[in-house]
């Protein structure tokens, strides 16, 4: 079942935020293709729930480390785990965020700061630490999941989307600083899918497939695909339309 | 009471949405669910459970009863299809631990390539490991096997009272006893371990040989029970008391087959209009697929996708029967009455009302794994019907007629419409089993049959 290891240079994944709805549905296609993992999530209990079942599913190797991530204070234990455990992975993926009601943020300073911390100043911080890794070592893939909400301030979603928007431009930094040093920085950008995070939306019935994304990632990460992934593919051409929209009219609508 | 507890849930951090609808795999009833709870992880259940009214909630996998056992009509569901991970697995035993939100196409995905296959299958592999447990489901290899049931060796269930509870032949023996063919109101199963089974490969030596009366039906099973491990009829129910049909027998293969491709599959986007299906649509349909089988009998090496899995091709092959939905009448025959038998596809034959999907199995003689357990010895048939209102109704209560007379049972799995009396007869010890169910949940389908609010 396993894909000869010489198909694909990634072999090692690094996957931060490792419960998350999207990376529950990567790690099940990395395992079927029988690389190694290093989870990282906040309940070490859904983790071990992960482990067995990763293992069952051909991954070689499965690591996992309990940490809340969006606490940068943890950060140093968790990269060091990272090393010692798995000193030569190869590739890193950060696949956790939170989407709260836009309102509450809005209504409250403090939850405003809590959503910008954990889904960018938290993130830039432990990307920043697995970056200089590859980079020293000349090799990698480095990815990050943000979002289409980014790509335009929204009314309804601007916190969350300001956020993942910061988070894009980082990547767009770091993707250049890493070229030199022949490491790939992917980021990718889903539409709404279905995943805990957006249950509580009215049409959630109607978003992606977590599994038809996961597949999308999972293949740009294997290959030289574009620097930057819209998933599902729709969604590039939906942004390039919302972008090109004048504010004066933008400012107007309500989505 | 319901509502107040979906809003009191509303609000805490595990993730739900109000659906309208839900639907069984019959699409008939059209019920309404007040909230659908989408747990990610085992450890959010016992605030669910916690959190709800009395009578509540109830446990739900992919939909594929046909009826409203799955259904919690104007109260809450609580989908387990996101608690799909594979705990352990040992190589030595066989034995699986796994969330009850797997479904069967997980599994043999995941474990054909290994060596290993389902000890019990139905006709679909789009079923979760809960409603397998839940309905006591059986396959085509019943004499053999018995029922999935016989193959759980341990569960714990999360209730609502005693928290995670550890059920299995030496401790707890009867709550597993209820939980099988409990149709999901004992508790939330958290995990289960079943025992898989050893096969070579995906393929089956399979055989077809077409029939012409119910007699050579029981003979051809007769002599097939001791030979092969899986058996199974499709019968043309237009014919009356002799009807034609063909017996499909298998065993798993050593040798290869020819190579399989398994396609995406056909998919039908919507329901298609209600009177596509109607006496003469189905009658040409029987006709040919009678002949196909007929011109093609004998014995050839297939993929166990096509020999077990013919309508999983036809992906939501239930739009088929239209809007209105379809209702399947799936009964038990104690062995001894082949005169009611004769009697029932007589019955359907004068209606005019036949179906696409007449199945008819000899079961073994297992004694039952749980306590409403449905197999027991005779022969089952299940037959669809496109659900058209008062008449379809009539027809399906004059089948009960003979079931009851006969002293057989319906599956509560397949059924929407029992009447109380006739479940009492099917299961006359349910009233012991009421101590085990979970006073948080209950289903439309426990509510009807014991007339309880």
């Amino acid at each position: 079942m396993n894909v000869n290891a010489s198909a694909t240079a990634m072999k090692k994944i690094v996957v931060l935020g490792a419960t998350s709805g999207i990376a529950l549905e990567v790690e099940r296609q990395l395992a079927r293709r029988g690389c190694q993992l290093l989870l990282v999530g906040r309940s070490a209990e859904r983790l071990a729930e992960l482990q067995g079942d990763m293992a069952v599913r051909g991954a070689r190797q499965v690591f996992t480390y309990a940490a809340d991530l969006g606490c940068v204070q943890q950060h140093a234990a968790i990269f060091d785990f990272a090393r010692r455990a798995f000193p030569d992975f190869d590739t890193v993926l950060l696949a956790y965020g939170s989407m709260r009601n836009q309102k509450d943020s809005e209504a409250s300073v403090d939850i405003l700061l809590e959503e910008l911390q954990v889904n960018f100043v938290s993130a830039t911080a432990i990307l920043t630490l697995f970056a200089a890794d590859l980079e020293r070592r000349r090799t990698g893939c480095l990815a990050a999941i943000t979002s289409v909400a980014g790509d335009r301030g929204r009314r309804s979603n601007y916190v969350y989307g300001s956020a993942k928007g910061a988070l894009s431009l980082f990547l767009q930094g770091v993707r250049s600083r890493l070229h030199p040093a022949g490491v790939r920085v992917i980021t990718i950008k889903p539409g709404p899918v279905q995943t805990p995070m957006t249950d509580h939306l009215s049409n959630a019935a109607r978003f992606a497939n977590p599994e038809q994304v996961a597949r999308d990632i999972v293949r740009a990460l294997e290959r030289r695909s574009p620097d930057v992934l819209y998933t599902p593919k729709l969604w590039r051409f939906v942004m390039k339309a919302v972008q090109e929209i004048p504010e004066g009219i933008f400012k107007r609508l309500s989505f | 009471m319901s509502a107040q507890s979906a809003a009191a849930l509303r609000k805490q951090p595990v993730a739900s949405q109000p659906i309208k609808r839900v639907f069984s795999w019959g699409r008939y009833p059209k019920t309404a669910h007040q909230f659908v709870h989408k747990p990610g992880w085992n450890d959010q259940i016992p605030k669910i459970l916690k959190a709800a009214a009395p009578g509540s909630l109830l446990p739900y996998g992919l939909g594929r009863s046909y009826g409203d056992s799955c259904l919690n009509a104007g109260r809450e569901l609580i989908d387990c299809r996101r608690l799909n991970r594979i705990l352990g697995f040992d190589e030595s035993t066989g034995i699986l631990r796994c969330e009850s939100g797997v479904s069967l196409s997980d599994i043999l995905e995941v474990f054909i390539p290994k060596g290993w296959f389902p000890p019990v299958t139905p006709g679909t592999r789009f079923v979760t490991i809960g409603g397998a447990i839940a309905n006591d489901i059986h396959g085509k290899n019943h004499h053999r096997a018995g029922t999935f049931g016989a193959h759980v060796r341990q569960i714990a269930l999360h209730r609502s009272n005693d928290g995670l509870v550890i059920c299995n032949p030496e401790i707890n023996s009867d709550m597993l006893r209820a939980t099988i063919g409990g149709l999901g109101l004992t508790g939330v199963i958290a995990w289960a371990d079943i025992q898989l089974k050893r096969v070579a490969g995906p393929w089956i030596e399979a055989e077809s040989i077409p029939f012409r009366s119910l007699k050579s039906f029981l003979d051809l099973s007769r002599e097939s029970n001791d030979r092969f491990e899986y058996t199974v009829a499709w019968l043309d129910c237009f014919a009356g008391k002799n009807p034609r049909g063909i017996f499909f027998r298998g065993n798993h293969a050593a040798e290869r087959g020819e190579k399989f491709h398994p396609g995406r599959g056909l998919e039908l986007p919507f329901a298609l209009p209600g009177w596509m299906v109607n006496r003469y649509s189905v009658k040409a349909f029987n006709t040919a697929y009678y002949a196909i089988h007929a011109a093609r009998k004998g014995a050839a090496v297939v993929p166990y996708e096509s020999f077990f899995y013919p309508l999983d091709s036809i992906r939501q092959w239930n739009l088929l029967y239209g809007r209105q939905g379809f209702l399947q009448y799936q009964c038990v025959i104690p062995d001894t009455t082949v005169v009611a038998l004769e009697e029932l596809l007589d019955r359907i034959a004068r209606s005019g009302m036949g179906s696409f999907l007449g199945v008819l199995k000899q079961f073994g003689s297992a004694p039952p794994a749980g306590m409403l357990s449905f197999s027991r010895p005779g022969v089952t048939i299940a037959l669809d019907f496109a659900m058209r209102g008062e008449r379809t109704l009539k027809l399906m209560q004059s089948l009960d007629e003979v079931v009851q007379q006969s002293g057989g049972a319906l599956y509560p799995a397949k059924d929407a419409r029992m009447s109380p009396a006739l479940f009492e007869a099917s299961f006359p010890h349910w009233r012991s089993f009421v101590r085990y169910i979970d006073p948080k949940i209950s289903s439309s389908f426990w509510r009807r049959v014991t007339e309880a609010r």
